[in-house]
């Protein structure tokens, strides 16, 4: 780290946040000369932006090579350059989505685009993160912007609700993090993640596992872990729907990282204390999450338990505690991003002005309406409920394969036998959608095409990968090794 | 021919897409592009067994492609003498669905016919999967397409019994595929030859035998895992319980055969009691169950579980056989009944249903109340019924003594009252066979609607002339049959009184 001086081709593997804060910069200033009348423009601009950084991204920062920055408090790796571009791509497929229910809803607004980007970029600072500093700005970059695109349509009360709680919720969190990691930094000496790695390798104190202690707790709370998961149904069913797609898809990226960054690399010489802390946590979030999804009469809320059922797999695969449980954790979280972005864009696309279709009941006879749209949903919801041949089952079947090598018989036990209790409110969906009869008269939503054929092209990628599932898993694993 | 398997899946599968891409626009279209569908993979499937060497157990017609190197799994496909005969079967028995469904579909055809022949094609994959995983892989795809026929074209109570359907399945089905995992995690391979050869303790056989149990013992289904089949065979259309009863039973005793006998030889025989008991009390309550059944279907979807009682029956009494008489000749033969018996019940049973649709269609009622004296309306039909139901009761000259017979015989080399308590089911099978048909065809016409049916059109004639004339095949002349699947039984049996501990 004696190197200080920065050249611009030192500073290539940061071009994916340079792009960002340019980016940002320049659409809040055009939109706010744009004016009432041209807000389609802020939103067509926002994702040329992103088209533009990804491409930059691609041509000059792809690093094979570990690369250090800013005294090494920032990390370029592969597994970043990768999940960057996921984000790239999630975050404008979202946009996307989201355009017409934003009109709809009259909040279409060049801030939420701007947030949208600010989140972007704490989820690339944090997925980058290789000091204590770093990975607290990025979660707090990613948690303010959130916070405020959940309240952001000022007039609904439920939203504003939303995140009053969220906000709180997270600062104790936020709190809990900080704690962590002032304990830690205290007994170790250091921010930087890597020396923090080499100085914990020796037995530890009771100090250390405090600070471990309320790490974990942090980290299960940005993931939704039970029983730290009590924001998560309220946030996803208030918040309008172009967040909680938002929400419920790209930050999973970044607390990926976040657990991956801190845990597995920074405390990896502790795996044997926080693995026995995440074990009964993950027991907890699968059985709590697929039970109390099936009572659920509002389909946000049920993916919002869903979620919670799913990040009992994702933390599962960090029990396994080994590199292969790690590669098994980032192919589930790519999965379940891929898989929610469809679920929640079906949403938005099914709702219209004035009609939320948000209600289970809101979907009865969908076939006859919309055969497309049913059509996707069906195939997002045979992924999550894990029947091949969609991408789904492969998450699964990565997760019980990392636990088998780790020989946790009673784990697979569970995970297996909860797997049963969420396929039965997956199958619920379809029902509803295929054997219901549609009730009332409801004119079929009016979507650009251009925005169905995004959703089809989700919707297909989820049985692409699911028949052919070799270049992901390859991916996934080579990233983490 | 190279690539025949995969032509056999991917053809029915392929056409089942396009049928879904054409949507319901013309009907008519869609619904020749499904016979010809179906009759071009079964004419595909006569190759199939013409060129069949039946004097080797080893696989042919083998393919292989890697499919996911990441792990050793391939697309891994090839037949022997226990599975080559079901896929006949498979192709045989979904040209009647589709013709069954002709003019009887009226709500969205093409996805009626799109699912059925998706469902052939990953029927046939489960058949000809040799890598276990890909076997897994269609194992659990047929549940969607099955799914959505019992939960869109279904009756009255269709949704709870589509429900019930999947997720019993799906819990049986979950176990087998962490035990596949488990031993792809110790041995690094997931073709089934490999994990047949795969050393286990003891312990470690017993966790994959109960999961095995778990997933075969749903699907066939053995007495108490047996409640969904009732349900999703009342509520399914007439389609739906055909491939049900002819074919998806069928994957449970291929299971057992495939994948519990080889790979744990040991626990199977120290838990064949078990099985066997399971066995005897599915032939003989579900017998008595069947009985007292009111609605036709009900009552063939019990007989369908007493029949299949025989299956496993004939499976694990392997083990007790050579304990008493050491003969593997002996042995072999409960083995070759319960194949026979698998398609042999195929056929009886998907000619019971299409039989029940027959009058369905016309009465749209399926209980045994409604109906009597239809003879007298309907003489071809009732000439049909007959013979079913006599297969169906085990008559000798038909396909449904051979299987039967050959298991009760077997079953006395090992004890006088395992083939006692199977003979009952005999008595007990033409029992209430008989006695459906009594109530059903014979006697005097009870209803004026009765009296107004129509007899069998010439399309239903053909399909239930076809089925005819292969029960009575089967049952006159089974030789060819049971010579196909000789080597492979033989070589199963050398397997299953193996021990890898």
């Amino acid at each position: 780290m004696t190197d200080t001086t920065m050249t611009w081709s030192s500073l290539a593997p940061a071009v994916p946040e340079i792009c960002l804060v340019t980016a940002i910069c320049a659409i809040l200033l055009i939109d706010v000369f744009a004016g009432e009348k041209r807000r389609g423009l802020t939103a067509t601009l926002t994702l040329l932006a992103i088209a533009l950084s990804a491409a930059l991204t691609v041509q000059y920062a792809h690093v094979t090579q570990r690369a250090l920055l800013f005294d090494g408090m920032y990390v370029a790796d592969e597994l970043s350059f990768v999940l960057k571009l996921a984000g790239f791509l999630v975050v404008a497929t979202a946009l996307l989505y989201s355009r017409a229910y934003l009109e709809n809803h009259n909040i279409l607004r060049g801030e939420y685009y701007v947030l949208a980007l600010t989140a972007l970029l704490g989820i690339f600072v944090l997925v980058s993160a290789n000091s204590l500093l770093t990975v607290y700005l990025g979660v707090e970059l990613l948690a303010l912007s959130v916070y405020a695109m959940v309240a952001f349509d000022r007039d609904s009360g439920i939203s504003a609700e939303a995140a009053i709680k969220y906000f709180v919720l997270g600062a104790i969190a936020s709190g809990a993090l900080l704690y962590g990691m002032s304990l830690i930094y205290g007994l170790t000496g250091t921010l930087d993640l890597s020396e923090i790695a080499v100085r914990l390798s020796a037995p530890s104190s009771l100090g250390v596992t405090m600070g471990l202690v309320f790490i974990v707790v942090a980290v299960a709370f940005k993931l939704g872990a039970v029983p730290f998961h009590m924001w998560l149904p309220d946030v996803y069913e208030g918040a309008p729907t172009s967040v909680t797609l938002f929400i419920g898809t790209v930050p999973k990226l970044a607390y990926f990282a976040l657990a991956l960054r801190l845990l597995a690399q920074g405390l990896a010489g502790m795996s044997v204390e926080w693995t026995q802390m995440l074990a009964p946590l993950a027991v907890l979030t699968l059985v709590i999450g697929n039970v109390l999804a099936i009572v659920q009469t509002n389909l946000k809320r049920m993916l919002a338990y869903s979620t919670i059922a799913n990040v009992g797999f994702i933390v599962l695969g960090f029990v396994a505690g080994t590199a292969d449980g790690y590669a098994a954790a980032l192919y589930y979280t790519l999965v379940y991003v891929l898989v929610a972005l469809g679920s929640f864009g079906v949403i938005l696309l099914a709702s219209r002005k004035g009609f939320e279709a948000d209600q289970l009941d809101d979907y009865r006879g969908l076939y006859q309406r919309d055969p497309l749209l049913a059509f996707a949903m069906m195939l997002l919801m045979f992924s999550t409920a894990g029947v091949p041949p969609l991408v789904g089952f492969w998450a699964k079947l990565r997760i019980f394969q990392a636990l088998w090598e780790t020989h946790h018989l009673w784990l697979v036990i569970i995970a297996a036998a909860m797997s049963v209790v969420g396929a039965y409110y997956y199958l619920r969906v379809i029902k509803l959608m295929y054997f219901d009869d549609p009730v009332g008269q409801q004119p079929p939503a009016s979507t650009p095409g251009g925005v169905r054929v995004a959703l089809g092209l989700n919707a297909a990628a989820v049985l692409a990968l699911g028949v052919l599932p070799q270049p992901l898993l390859n991916l996934c694993a080579r990233l983490i090794h | 021919m190279h690539g025949l398997l995969s032509i056999l899946i991917w053809l029915p599968v392929g056409t089942g897409v396009v049928m879904l891409l054409l949507g319901d626009r013309n009907v008519a279209a869609v619904r020749w592009l499904a016979l010809l569908g179906s009759l071009g993979t079964l004419a595909l499937a006569v190759p199939l067994w013409d060129s069949f060497n039946s004097t080797t157990a080893a696989l042919q017609f083998t393919e292989s492609l890697a499919w996911i190197p990441r792990f050793n799994a391939y697309y891994a496909l090839g037949v022997d003498g226990i599975s080559m005969p079901l896929i006949v079967l498979t192709a045989f028995m979904t040209v009647p669905v589709v013709i069954a469904g002709w003019s009887v579909i009226e709500q969205r055809p093409a996805q009626y016919f799109a699912a059925f022949l998706i469902m052939e094609g990953l029927m046939i994959g489960v058949f000809s999967a040799s890598d276990a995983l890909l076997f897994y892989f269609f194992w659990e795809a047929m549940l969607i397409p099955m799914f959505l026929i019992i939960g869109i074209w279904g009756g009255p109570r269709r949704v709870y019994a589509t429900i019930k359907f999947f997720l019993y399945t799906f819990l049986g089905s979950v176990f087998m595929l962490a035990a596949l995992i488990y031993m792809y995690v110790k041995g690094g391979s997931y073709s089934i030859a490999g994990l047949q050869a795969l050393p286990l303790t003891l312990i470690e056989q017993r966790w994959i035998f109960v999961a095995f149990l778990l997933a075969f013992a749903v699907k066939v289904p053995m007495w108490p895992v047996h409640t969904w089949l009732p349900d999703a065979h009342v509520e399914a259309p007439t389609g739906g319980s055909v491939i049900l009863a002819a074919i998806m039973l069928k994957m449970g005793g291929y299971g057992f055969l495939r994948f519990s006998l080889p790979i744990t030889p040991d626990a199977s025989r120290e838990l064949d009691l078990l099985v066997i008991s399971l066995s005897l009390i599915a032939v003989v309550y579900i017998g008595l169950v069947a009985l007292v059944q009111q609605d036709m279907k009900k009552l063939i979807a019990y007989s369908s579980i007493a029949h299949m009682g025989f299956v496993t029956l004939g499976t694990f009494v392997v083990y007790e056989i050579l304990r008493r008489t050491g003969s593997v000749q002996g042995a072999a033969m409960g083995m070759d009944g319960a194949m026979v018996q698998m398609v042999s019940h195929g056929l009886i049973s998907g000619a019971l249903f299409l039989c029940v649709g027959v009058l369905y269609d016309r009465m749209h009622s399926r209980q045994i109340a409604d109906y009597g004296g239809v003879i007298n309306p309907m003489p071809v039909f009732a000439a049909f019924m007959v013979l079913f139901a006599l297969a169906n009761a085990g008559l000798p000259g038909t396909s449904g003594f051979v299987g039967e017979f050959l298991v009760i015989i077997a079953s006395f080399r090992a004890s006088f009252w395992y083939s006692f308590l199977a003979a009952v089911t005999l008595v007990l099978g033409a029992a209430y066979t008989l006695w459906l048909v009594k109530r059903v065809v014979f006697g005097p016409v009870t209803s004026p609607r009765v009296a107004a049916l129509e007899d069998l059109n010439p399309r239903e004639f053909l399909v239930l002339g076809a089925l005819a004339l292969a029960v009575l095949l089967v049952g006159v002349w089974p030789a060819p049959l049971l010579k196909v699947m000789q080597p492979t039984i033989h070589h199963l049996v050398s397997q299953a009184i193996a021990t890898k501990v």
